[in-house]
């Protein structure tokens, strides 16, 4: 047997060693994907039947058996929810709050993340770990004390009672920190030679640089504040005040059984969120990676 | 002493008083940036941290009426005498511990599965995370709908393959079940994210490597990239299990604001709200609070430290 053969022999096997895995690793990556698209199926069927059931006629939900189907599709049940419910007005107190709490949440955080990440300051340590201890206490167990407090202060059922708690938040001073000292300092030392004063650097420099974070942090604050549940719902108990949740959680008694109309209360509620988790994904995403970069 | 050295000394004590006097400015301009944040923190977090204490001991509720009405401790006792407050904390209980592993576990798989070279990546991320993103109130009308008997889907589906119908919002051995799978399928995707989110650190030649070697996909999730996932891990587990010691208003929502069948889906944060705000009795709801509070920092100090150990021997 020459010494070619053997070689060649080799390079035979190797090849074939190598079609083997591509085609293992194809077979994988079929299954993998038959197996995503049945969960995707899975994940948006009680979207899909939410919407499916608000364009029914009333009378044609409880069928049975259940059926995607109906004689006709209509806009009923969504007319008979602007006309009937808060909605507009909900959608205006939920925008108006979290765009506040939003924007003061981005003021606030990114002028402390500002100072821990760049500001020798003495004390500098002990406070960011104070900020920090904030994040692991629930907000749950808060309900009753917070109540009691704005009660005290007589904003109960005001805006306030709502916004007010929901400002000081030590992830978003940890996330723009996180960014901050990311970034190297030439830039800074260039303008302080000019004579600059920190806050203009802060504000002039700093903070266009770090147009992600302010994103991520905004948008995410903006999300978490619109889909506050449990703060609005013990705050506000007139209709006028509610914010989209809050208001949401009374049509299911007030409607009595008259799902499509249910439905589309439901998918209007959904649809805000749904459009700005659509055009901001990336943002969003980052914030609750930020969550898990602290590990 | 020569004219050169006492120059020396002059200039010293000045450069030192200049020193000190840019130290106490850096100082304040320091505090000044935290300042706001840190005043708004004070009187939003810390301070109902106190009064919640504080309130706890006295016979306090909610018009403010007994508000220096003194108990010590008869607060505390009350409650740990209390059969109801012992079976909200159970339901809690139970609640968490099912659902930890299903939202940790099948993140991970889905987080594995999206994170191969398929096609329309993307899109997958986006219908597993997208629930996520929906107010409460909007996913316990849906799932109210998904589970009503006769004419719900998901019985509807189930009699339509010959099985027989659950009562999901009736049966009390199954109410907490269906709250479960509700939350399953309304938060995953945040821990789906945060599993992708560690995925992207894993350095590309690993995987490579180990598959010109011959380490098949098995192999290479096994003894790559979990191990290198396992900082991720243990943060989703903490944060998961603090979340879920939380559980409220999703099960409150779903049974309509009542306690579920035969009190079944009643968590100790429900039995606080109903404490305070039903009962109104907001002393009482804030020892309850407070033993709540404290246990869920040992639960998550406690997990801290195991999975920091576990990590480490590993």
């Amino acid at each position: 047997m020459s010494v070619q053969t053997v070689a060649q022999r080799a390079r035979t096997t190797e090849r074939e060693q190598a079609s083997t895995q591509v085609m293992q690793r194809r077979v994988a990556n079929g299954a993998s994907l038959v197996l995503l698209i049945v969960l995707a199926i899975i994940w948006v069927l009680p979207i899909l039947w939410s919407i499916d059931t608000s364009l029914k006629p009333e009378s044609e939900t409880t069928a049975i058996p259940v059926s995607w189907l109906a004689s006709h599709f209509t806009f009923a049940a969504y007319i008979t929810t602007f006309a009937t419910t808060g909605l507009f007005r909900w959608y205006f107190n939920s925008f108006l709050t979290s765009a506040i709490i939003s924007l003061v949440t981005i003021v606030l955080a990114s002028m402390a993340a500002f100072a821990f990440s760049r500001v020798p300051f003495r004390g500098k340590n002990i406070l960011f770990w104070i900020i920090l201890a904030g994040i692991m206490v629930p907000g749950q167990i808060l309900i009753v004390p917070l109540y009691t407090q704005m009660q005290s202060f007589g904003l109960v059922d005001t805006y306030w009672s709502i916004i007010l708690p929901q400002l000081a938040s030590p992830l978003a001073v940890f996330i723009f920190k996180q960014y901050f000292d990311g970034i190297p300092y030439e830039l800074e030392e260039a303008a302080l030679m000019d004579g600059a004063s920190l806050f203009r650097v802060y504000w002039q420099i700093w903070m266009p640089l770090a147009m992600p974070a302010v994103a991520a942090v905004g948008i995410f604050a903006f999300v978490l504040s619109w889909n506050n549940f449990l703060l609005p719902f013990i705050m506000i108990s007139g209709t006028n005040l509610m914010t989209v949740p809050v208001g949401l959680s009374t049509v299911q008694t007030s409607f009595g059984i008259r799902y499509a109309q249910i439905m589309a209360t439901a998918v209007l509620g959904g649809v805000p969120v749904l459009i700005v988790f659509l055009f901001f994904q990336r943002q969003i995403v980052q914030g609750i990676a930020g969550t898990g970069l602290k590990g | 002493m020569s004219e050169v050295s006492l120059q020396a000394a002059r200039t010293q004590t000045a450069t030192t008083g200049r020193l000190k006097a840019r130290r106490r400015q850096t100082d304040l301009v320091g505090i000044g940036f935290v300042l706001p944040f840190l005043i708004v923190y004070a009187v939003f977090l810390i301070w109902p941290v106190i009064l919640g204490l504080r309130m706890s001991f006295f016979n306090w509720t909610i018009s403010g009426a007994g508000a220096s009405d003194f108990l010590g401790l008869t607060n505390y006792q009350q409650v740990f005498a209390d059969a109801d407050f012992w079976h909200a904390l159970g339901v809690t209980f139970l609640f968490t511990v099912i659902s930890t592993p299903l939202l940790v576990i099948v993140a991970l798989a889905l987080a594995l599965l999206v994170n191969r070279a398929i096609p329309a990546k993307a899109l997958f991320r986006t219908v597993f995370f997208a629930p996520f993103v929906l107010p409460v109130s909007v996913v316990a009308l849906i799932w109210n709908w998904l589970y009503q008997p006769g004419f719900g889907l998901i019985n509807g589906i189930l009699t339509g393959l010959g099985l027989k119908e659950v009562g999901w919002l009736s049966d009390a051995n199954v109410a907490l079940m269906a709250v479960i799978i509700m939350t399953v399928w309304w938060t995953i995707g945040f821990n789906f994210v945060l599993f992708l989110a560690g995925m992207q650190q894993i350095p590309v030649e690993l995987n490579e490597s180990a598959s010109l070697d011959g380490a098949g996909a098995w192999a290479r999730i096994r003894h790559i990239t979990i191990p290198l996932l396992s900082r991720t891990t243990s943060l989703i587990i903490i944060l998961q299990v603090i979340a879920s010691l939380q559980v409220f208003q999703q099960a409150y929502l779903l049974f309509n604001g009542s306690d579920g069948p035969n009190f079944s889906t009643r968590s100790a944060v429900q039995y606080i709200y109903e404490t305070g705000f039903t009962t109104f009795r907001v002393g009482l709801a804030s020892a309850m609070s407070y033993i709540l509070f404290i246990l869920i920092l040992i639960v998550s100090i406690g997990q801290f430290v195991l999975l920091n150990r576990e990590r480490r021997n590993a």
